[in-house]
């Protein structure tokens, strides 16, 4: 199991665009991916979960991955969150 | 044919599309499911599964249709809605916990569905983030949607025949099918000018009407209705002279609109050379092209809220920047106001943040001075656009000279910020506010020496000054804006502003009133901006009368003690003068 931390760089903050984009690149891994924010918990494969993170931009989450290919899972959705979701930052 | 006789109403809401329409009703109402608990034997645990399964793959098939046909009309950009939503139907951690708990509680799929689903519709709408509480209303439309699958129920998209929707309120997604369909005309009980449906008509060149609250209790399926969007009137059950006198303003409309095309391009101006400044009021882009062909001397009022339709989050400073842009160089040498974003109020903001009273709550200038970081972006986007020297800002909902310094400042920082990376804008960029709170009525003068003009919001402002809600059907007839009052607010304001060198427009729906034309040219208004449809009848009261004649009406206007008396005496002059215009 790996932990991080990840910042939300994009203006907009986590809206429901950039939750698709995260939801739809977790479920390309294998491993099981846990978001956290304010110690509030969701699993990072399920949109409607990330839907209820309200994280503006700055705001910090930490990301759990656990599985056979954690490490690449976790390089993939940092490069998404350092890229602000592709969205203007 | 037997059929009993009703009486004839008329019902007055916001036009929304123009055109005039005629034919049966059919009342659209939004699928609210009651949903029972059911406890189900340990036998039925598979089958309650299946159905589950078979409902969410039938609201795929249907959500997926929408999103392409979305996609089609609309764009990929404002589609984006749907497709969240249909990301939520293939949310393995949601359908997970439902089939786990469906086998473990042995309760009915729409209980245990509603219930999963409750919890995280609850967490947005606890949210401080207002846009967390607008993915609730996705999350609620995806739910409505299995559900109503869950009970086999078919979509009422196919209608039999051509008819008038009537609905509480229209999403996105019925607008859109329905228009599949023939549909003469919608009308919807919530919504503002600016809401999806509107849009969707106007695009769709659909007559339409919003804002007519309490409709649905009046109206059944098939009953006969009268729709005319150019002045937002409804008839129901329409007697056989109104029917006749829709049928003649109708062919009248398009004759007349063919004969005043001719008019296009000269300038609003009195038999005695009284000139008058005739703009159009405008939302979307695509109506750029059509108030030219209309003569539209620019635009009067550029409502920004359209860049936010269907969007989740602020437009950036960039995407502000386009727009404003391309309304510039399309428009000039003519000019156009831009009007600072104005939500709250009936907008869609604070239904999100349910204010207990949003006409006196969080909305125009107040909510701009309180996220001066989206105001900044706006003011530099528009000051960006500026660089041809014909555009203009103006603020919305002032009610102190404190607001409108305020918004100065921030103004001069945007400047500064351009000047220091060396990007061009119009230096003397001219600024103005709406007049649509009687405090700002009052200060008027005050107001003028701080800008360059004033234009009077005549919607807002009468119902502000008469106390009255115009969607409250046990006092909207008190809504009247010929109300001696209103006419005298009205000349004070104009009187005021033009002693201080501003000058006064009027940009409300009064505006576009024929019957109140001669009047306010009377009042000595400088600018009218109307509706684009109405614009060449106005044009041609104005370049038919003479402004001596025009101020004596107003005087004779302002001795009057009743809308009655006033109205009596509009009529008559109207009649006398303008048989060819129709009035309300």
């Amino acid at each position: 199991m790996i932990e991080h931390e990840l910042t939300i760089r994009n203006r907009a903050g986590l809206h429901t665009r950039p939750a698709a984009a995260i939801v739809k690149l977790a479920a390309k891994f294998q491993s099981e991916f846990i978001i956290e924010k304010d110690s509030f918990q969701i699993n990072g494969k399920s949109i409607i979960g990330v839907m209820t993170l309200a994280a503006e931009q700055g705001s910090t989450l930490i990301v759990r991955f656990d599985g056979p290919d954690e490490q690449e899972a976790y390089q993939a959705m940092a490069e998404l969150f350092e890229s602000g979701f592709g969205e203007p930052i | 044919m037997e059929q009993s006789i009703k009486q004839e109403i008329k019902l007055k809401g916001i036009p929304a599309s123009p055109g005039i329409a005629t034919g049966p009703v059919f009342l659209f109402r939004k699928h609210e499911p009651i949903i029972p608990i059911r406890s189900i034997a340990a036998d039925e645990v598979e089958p309650e599964i299946e159905r589950l399964r078979n409902a969410v793959a039938r609201s795929k098939k249907e959500l997926t249709k929408v999103f392409e046909f979305a996609e089609q009309k609309l764009g990929t950009e404002q589609s984006k809605i749907f497709e969240a939503q249909l990301l939520i139907l293939e949310d393995v951690v949601l359908f997970d916990v439902v089939y786990k708990r469906l086998k473990r509680e042995r309760k009915n799929a729409e209980h245990i569905l509603k219930d999963e689903m409750e919890k995280y519709h609850q967490l947005m709408m606890a949210s401080k983030d207002e846009f967390a509480r607008e993915r609730a209303d996705d999350l609620l439309d995806v739910q409505n949607r299995i559900l109503r699958n869950l009970e086999e129920q078919k979509l009422i998209s196919k209608i039999e025949g051509s008819h008038v929707i009537i609905s509480h309120n229209l999403a996105a997604a019925d607008t859109l099918i329905f228009s599949r369909n023939d549909v003469l005309a919608y009308v919807t009980e919530l919504g503002g000018a600016t809401s999806h449906m509107a849009l969707l008509a106007r695009a769709l060149k659909i007559p339409a009407i919003v804002g007519i609250h309490q409709l649905s209790s009046l109206v059944q399926t098939e009953d006969q209705i009268v729709i005319d969007g150019y002045s937002g009137t409804v008839v129901l059950h329409p007697s056989p002279e109104t029917l006749l006198f829709y049928e003649k303003k109708k062919t009248q409309h398009l004759a007349f609109e063919e004969a005043l095309s001719t008019l296009r391009d000269f300038p609003a101006e009195t038999l005695d050379g009284h000139r008058i400044k005739l703009a159009a009021n405008v939302e979307l882009e695509e109506e750029f092209e059509f108030i030219k062909m209309q003569g539209a001397e620019g635009i009067g009022l550029y409502r920004t809220e359209s860049l936010l339709i269907g969007k989740e989050v602020f437009p950036s400073e960039e995407e502000q920047f386009e727009v404003y842009h391309h309304i510039a160089e399309s428009v000039f040498p003519n000019h156009a106001i831009i009007r600072t974003f104005d939500i709250g109020g009936d907008k869609f903001m604070t239904q999100a943040m349910k204010e207990n009273n949003p006409f006196l709550g969080w909305r125009g200038i107040r909510v701009m001075l309180d996220k001066p970081q989206i105001f900044l972006d706006q003011l530099r986007a528009i000051l960006r656009a500026s660089r041809l020297k014909n555009l203009a800002l103006m603020l919305p909902m002032v009610t102190s000279i404190k607001e409108v310094q305020l918004s100065k400042q921030l103004i001069a920082q945007a400047k500064d910020d351009l000047r220091a990376q060396k990007i061009p804008f119009d230096e003397n960029l001219r600024l103005g506010v709406m007049i649509e709170v009687p405090a700002a009525a009052v200060i008027a003068d005050h107001l003028a020496r701080e800008v360059s003009f004033l234009s009077i919001g005549t919607n807002d402002l009468i119902q502000y000054l008469l106390a009255v809600d115009r969607g409250n059907d046990i006092v909207s007839d008190l809504f009247q804006e010929f109300h001696p009052a209103v006419i005298r607010f009205l000349r004070r304001i104009i009187e005021r502003g033009k002693q201080e060198h501003a000058w006064v427009g009027m940009c409300g729906q009064m505006a576009g009133d024929p019957l109140a034309t001669i009047l306010l040219v009377g009042l000595g208004l400088d600018e009218f901006s109307v509706v684009p449809t109405v614009l060449p009848e106005i044009k041609k009261i104005i370049r038919s009368i003479h402004f001596t004649e025009a101020q004596h009406v107003a005087e004779r206007v302002l001795a009057m003690q009743s809308e009655d008396e006033i109205k009596a005496f509009l009529k008559h002059l109207m009649k006398h003068k303008f048989p060819d215009i129709p009035i309300g």
